[in-house]
């Protein structure tokens, strides 16, 4: 055993070398990713142990029990073996009750609930084809595909879904959560111990764009998140142009949301200028700018996520390329007003 | 004794429609697997194809669902479960000393429902779209309102027929492992394959009627308007889940039990020793088959159920990790102090081992909860499957292909291609599926139709791809072999592997109609080989030579399988004369085997030559 020791240790490491830091199962960055990756470590190593006894002996086997040519004789006809049947049931039994041990204790501390603790941050999610919707019950705030959070603190979830099952997951802060219909809600936690974006993502086939499903966890500092929620609650300019101002009110907020106006169907679009990205594939800064990304978008959805809901703004809502050109504009530059 | 020479006797195509013959039934199960084994495959590598590099457009992401809903559903109901029954036909009644299945005329028609069902299923392609919601079919992606084309009804109707071949199939494994075995017999002295049919078909008695329900309700939902898994008039998707997996579970299990069998059978004859543990070995095949029901919420850790449930279904599902690795060791100590031969079988058997017991361990990981919220739906989860239904029943399947396919058809594969094959199948396998572990616990789910580029997955696609292709050349090797080895004389003697231990390699290869001139007498567990010691060179009968009583082949259950398929086909398109007009066809079928009694027919003594009687 103590010379499989650094055997293991090499491998951890190797597997922390694995992926991106936002990204991974194997870069955790928060306590909850962390004690599933501990559990991941500790059942691998079990794992390794099994599997080196069987290679081990399949191995000898094969060399040492070729047949030889000109071997005649037949071998001895073995029955079994009392004493060597029970060793290779408790064995095992054993190693799974370790593993038995720590899972049974870690699913009761993940399935905790901390909706109704006082410190926690509390977020609705709910989950559309093919985008996320996060309200913060508290704050009064709603916005979708980028999810703010505070450092440092339990951030309780309530999730459901608004159409087929979707599954909410953000690899490097925590496992996923199943998003049900209504009478079937889902709570989860997680914590972010540093700040920086994370990556998330649908896990749960939901259609065409499922593997496009992608969202992005912001953890900022405590003081950060208090003035985004303030900004988030700040009322919006429409866009200064009268008739790009109609045509906005007309098409856009039927469905989709900005400020304290339109509606709640489509992703709230409060201070999309200064998001991550547009539909959380289109990354700002990396696929073009944010007015780039915005246009790439509306000229043709289907194209960016085929399947979504939103109906062409060319085909179906009749809009000109240069309404096109100016609401992008005016979107690209609707930011919030954080310090 | 009663003379029915009236018999009429088909040949060719005729022959094969009509026939009840196990050994023929199995041939037809393998040619019918194979077909939609290929299809499965083919479908698999357009998957592949497209996830060889981020933001492919090889196909369209409808395209795509459609074709993992159907890799899938094709793979496991119309793909190696048929294999499965090829070899249980092929060597189930011969390894029991039995001269058919208890109940002929039932065999053939499980086949046939299983083959029409199974090409309704297919045809949805050219149908307006194959099923897209993928092979678990969750609600309500599956419902009306999310996947609007008809392509979830051929997959509702389609596996309802075919599930109906399957269970028809599994009752009648039933009953003739219970009743047909030669004097002597008992079941402690069974080959393991027979034990572990017998239980696969024990699973399949109690499984499938789980997914008949489920496909009931669902179908009723799509076709008919009902509200089963409809949240909003009272039901509940959650639901579907639980059903499907009460099903689903036993199926894996379905499928690798028989998986065991066959390498618990060639690990011994090239080996040329006893099978280590027999007691052990059958006492872990039923512990497996019976903790195997109690699992099946593990597939839905994340789903919500909370941590009691969570915690329970973790225990329960590692505790299958014990008898597993009895299994495991037992082979390993069959081995040991024996005089291996590493044929084309046994490198299969060989390959298996260590590659199962890969799939095994991640299984026991998946099984811890908390661990499981990261690995489920993701590629980690493809890779466990994979290396226990590939890596696990396909290999065995392979090997058993090539240990029994002298028996099934007088021909012993070429060693050469064998080993040609195996190799790039193997090598194939772990390129294709070790890297996907690793793919999982980056970050990339399962069942996505392509990726962004830069997330780290670019490199181990292309080489999961690239495995893929040579697994595709392995199989093609294979392919070649059968009709390289078809062209040869079929000139296999009884025993080919010289070795052989139970009572198919006491007859001739293929063995006569009627399989055993007389009935065996079985004086112990490796009956055959317990004989070969004792210096004989065939069976002690248990019987008088006499006439043979033989079933008579029937169209009856070709036409109604039509008749099934055409109803179901009319039930889709809300066709109710059409259903109406094949139930007619099935029921008539149906009134008309109850009515007329058909007392079969005899071979008399002189007929039967050493090769059997010309069909």
């Amino acid at each position: 055993m103590k010379r499989l020791l650094p055997l293991f240790a090499g491998l951890v490491l190797l597997l922390s070398a694995c992926g991106r830091e936002d990204l991974s199962a194997l870069r955790p960055q928060g306590p909850v990713a962390q004690g599933q990756f501990d559990l991941m470590k500790l059942s691998i190593a079990i794992m390794i142990v099994v599997l080196l006894i069987v290679f081990g002996i399949a191995a000898y086997v094969w060399v040492r029990f070729r047949r030889r040519p000109g071997q005649t004789d037949i071998p001895e006809q073995v029955e079994g073996n009392f004493k060597l049947e029970v060793l290779w049931t408790v064995i095992p039994l054993v190693l799974v009750l370790i593993l038995g041990v720590a899972t049974v204790q870690k699913v009761f501390s993940y399935g905790e609930n901390y909706w109704n603790d006082k410190n926690a941050v509390k977020v609705k999610v709910t989950s559309h084809q093919f985008w996320w919707e996060f309200n913060y019950p508290d704050y009064g705030v709603t916005t979708a595909q980028d999810l703010v959070i505070p450092t440092g603190k339990k951030i309780a979830f309530q999730l459901k879904t608004a159409d087929v099952l979707h599954s909410f997951w953000v690899p490097s802060l925590a496992g996923k959560t199943d998003t049900n219909p209504e009478g079937a809600i889902n709570n989860a936690w997680f914590t972010a111990d540093k700040e920086g974006v994370y990556l998330g993502k649908c896990a749960e086939l939901c259609g065409q764009s499922h593997g496009l499903m992608e969202f992005k966890v912001k953890a900022v500092s405590q003081a950060s998140f208090d003035s985004w929620v303030k900004a988030m609650k700040e009322p919006v300019a429409m866009p200064e142009d009268k008739a790009t101002a109609e045509v906005f009110k007309n098409q856009c907020l039927t469905c989709h949301a900005i400020g304290s106006e339109g509606g709640p169907s489509a992703p709230n679009l409060t201070g999309i200028g200064g998001r991550e990205s547009v539909a959380s594939i289109l990354i700002n800064g990396t696929d073009g700018t944010a007015k780039e990304n915005l246009k790439t978008w509306l000229e043709d959805p289907q194209a960016v996520k085929p399947g979504n809901k939103m109906p062409n703004p060319k085909k179906d809502l009749k809009l000109t390329d240069e309404q096109i050109d100016a609401i992008a504009d005016y979107l690209a530059n609707s930011k919030l007003k954080t310090q | 004794m009663a003379h029915a020479h009236s018999v009429k006797r088909h040949t060719g195509l005729m022959d094969w429609l009509t026939t009840v013959d196990h050994k023929k039934i199995g041939i037809l199960y393998l040619i019918a697997g194979a077909l939609f084994f290929g299809i499965g495959g083919i479908e698999a590598l357009m998957i592949r194809w497209q996830l060889i590099k981020p933001m492919n457009d090889f196909v369209s992401a409808q395209t795509f669902n459609e074709l993992i809903t159907m890799h899938g559903t094709t793979m496991i109901f119309l793909g190696v479960m048929p294999l499965i029954f090829a070899l249980m036909n092929a060597v189930v009644p011969l390894q029991i000393g039995a001269r058919d299945v208890a109940f002929p005329f039932l065999n053939s028609l499980g086949f046939w429902t299983f083959l029409f069902g199974g090409i309704l299923l297919n045809i949805s392609w050219m149908m307006g779209g194959a099923p897209d919601a993928g092979w678990t079919a969750y609600t309500p992606l599956s419902t009306t309102a999310y996947s609007g084309t008809h392509g979830v009804d051929f997959y509702t109707v389609g596996l309802q027929i075919a599930g109906l071949g399957t269970l028809i199939g599994g009752i009648n494994f039933l009953a003739t492992v219970i009743t047909m075995r030669a004097p002597g017999m008992t079941f402690m002295r069974m080959p393991m394959f027979t034990w572990t049919a017998f239980i696969t078909s024990a699973i399949i008695l109690f499984a499938f009627p789980a997914i008949t329900v489920g496909l009931v309700l669902l179908s009723f939902d799509r076709i008919l308007g009902a509200n089963f898994f409809e949240v909003s008039n009272g039901g509940n998707p959650v639901l579907w889940q639980h059903i499907f997996w009460i099903f689903g579970h036993p199926e894996v299990y379905i499928l690798i039990l028989p998986a065991f069998g066959v390498i618990s059978d060639v690990i011994p004859t090239f080996a040329r020793k006893r099978l280590f543990g027999y007691s052990s070995m059958v006492f872990a095949t039923i512990l497996i088959a019976f903790l195997g029901f109690m699992v099946w919420a593990h597939h839905m850790f994340t789903t919500g159920m909370g941590p009691v449930a969570n915690a329970l279904f973790s225990i329960s599902t590692m505790l299958i990790a014990v008898p597993t690795g009895i299994k495991i060791f037992n082979w390993l100590f069959t081995l040991w102090g024996g005089q291996i031969r590493f044929t084309s079988a046994n490198l299969y058997a060989s390959g298996f081992i260590p590659t199962f017991v890969m799939g095994g361990v991640t299984g026991v990981m998946l099984a811890s909860a908390p661990a499981d919220y990261q690995f489920h739906d993701t590629y980690f989860v493809v890779a466990h499957f994979h290396y226990v239904i590939v890596g696990g029943l396909v290999l065995g399947l392979f090997s058993g292909l090539h240990y029994w396919w002298p028996k099934m058809f007088g021909r012993v594969l070429d060693e050469k291609l064998g080993k040609i094959g195996f190799w790039f199948f193997i090598i194939g396998f772990h390129l294709t599926f070790f890297v996907q572990h690793f793919l999982g616990l980056m970050g990339m789910q399962r069942r996505i139709f392509t990726y962004l580029p830069g997330q780290g997955f670019d490199t181990l696609n292309l080489v999961s791809t690239v495995g893929a292709l040579m697994m595709g050349v392995g199989v093609l090797v294979f392919l070649l072999n059968v009709v390289v080895t078809t062209r040869r004389p079929a000139d296999a003697p009884n025993d080919p592997w010289e070795d052989g231990r139970t009572l198919e390699w006491s007859i001739p290869s293929p063995p006569p109609e009627y399989n055993f001139k007389q009935t065996p007498l079985v004086r112990g567990l490796d009956a055959y080989w317990k004989e070969k010691m004792a210096g004989h060179t065939e069976m002690t009968p248990a019987e008088p030579v006499g006439p043979i009583h033989m079933p008579s082949a029937s169209i009856l259950p070709f036409v109604m399988s039509v008749g099934i398929f055409v109803a179901g086909l009319g039930f889709m398109y809300h066709q109710y004369l059409v259903v109406g007009l094949g139930l007619i066809v099935t029921f008539v079928c149906m009134a008309i085997r109850s009515l007329y009694d058909d007392h079969g027919w005899h071979i008399d003594p002189e007929e039967t030559t050493e090769k059997g009687v010309k069909a």
